[in-house]
């Protein structure tokens, strides 16, 4: 019982770290993503629909860029998060598929999981949805360099 | 019989500067990152301005894995863009009189994008060349390099798929 009362309270220490780390980060603040989960290789990452991510003036839906760089932001905090990496990760290759376009005005939230982690290596999965939850707006796939816990 | 004259020079650049300037001036996004596009002829360069809100790792610092995707994927499609406008234009079916954002023909879209990051960005400028390799009724592929202080020395570059604008 202790044990796990103290697991939890470490556990609650990390998200809090992990938080005040990715919301410090320059441009995930200039995006204003916001740490909405994390824990144990899966994080979840939202950021806001702002008239300086318009990518197509005409109909005013954000650029495929801004919405790569919140699928990046979020495969790394899910790589950091993961029990057998440190807090440390580059990335090494993403792939973003464009499903469909984001709907102005709506809110963006990237859920990324990082399903395998070798000596040198994490992989991750990674969605992005509107406030339609059924479709994707986009998919990603991407490996990370990890400094593996002794 | 008498071979037409070239056009003035200035009328050529101007045309070609206002073709660009359309493309670019329109989209939020790009200003936001703070890229610009340098032309030489058909060929463009583009460049992510340095500023510290590019940045992901605050301790060594690098530039964010985001802003380097965000930076190709600008640069694969500005170049797409102009690529698809510069026949319109230089066969004069598309006049630049009245082109602005509004008035463009509708742009190709993101099918995939493919990142490979071959160094960490370093906290300066940055400067990218796409090359359309396929360019096709409906698809387009297209690959980018970036690179800083060497040419060289790739830091970054992608390939991304790209559905072309319905045609009239």
């Amino acid at each position: 019982m202790a044990d796990n009362t103290n697991t939890d309270a470490q556990a609650a220490a990390a998200a809090r770290n992990a938080r005040q780390f990715i919301e410090a980060i320059p441009f995930s603040k200039a995006l204003q993503m916001r740490l909405d989960e994390v824990g144990d290789g899966l994080a979840v990452i939202s950021m806001p629909y702002s008239p300086a991510l318009v990518g197509d003036p005409v109909t005013g839906v954000i650029h495929g860029g801004a919405v790569s760089a919140l699928m990046d932001t979020c495969s790394g905090a899910a790589v950091m998060s993961h029990p057998q990496a440190l807090s440390v990760t580059a990335t090494l290759d993403l792939r973003i598929d464009y499903m469909r376009p984001a709907t102005p005005g709506e809110r963006i939230t990237a859920r990324a999981h990082c399903y395998h982690v070798t000596r040198s290596v994490a992989f991750i999965r990674a969605e992005a949805f509107d406030a339609d939850e059924a479709r994707p707006v986009a998919a990603a796939t991407g490996a990370f360099t990890v400094a593996r816990k002794a | 019989m008498a071979r037409t004259r070239p056009e003035p020079v200035h009328i050529v650049k101007e045309r070609r500067d206002r073709t660009l300037a359309a493309l670019v001036q329109g989209v939020p996004y790009i200003s936001t990152m703070g890229i610009s596009f340098d032309r030489r002829g058909d060929e463009l360069t583009a460049v992510l301005n340095y500023s510290d809100m590019l940045i992901g790792n605050p301790l060594l610092p690098a530039l964010h894995g985001g802003a380097t995707a965000s930076f190709l994927e600008v640069a694969a499609i500005i170049e797409l863009g102009f690529h698809i406008l510069w026949d319109e234009i230089e066969n004069g079916r598309l006049s630049t009189e009245n082109l602005t954002p509004e008035t463009l023909p509708r742009m190709p879209k993101t099918i995939d994008f493919t990142v490979d990051y071959l160094r960490t960005g370093l906290p300066r400028d940055a400067y990218a060349r796409a090359r359309v390799n396929r360019f096709g009724r409906r698809y387009a592929s297209v690959h980018v390099e970036a690179w800083q202080d060497n040419r060289q020395k790739l830091f970054a570059q992608a390939t991304g798929h790209f559905l072309m604008p319905e045609r009239p």
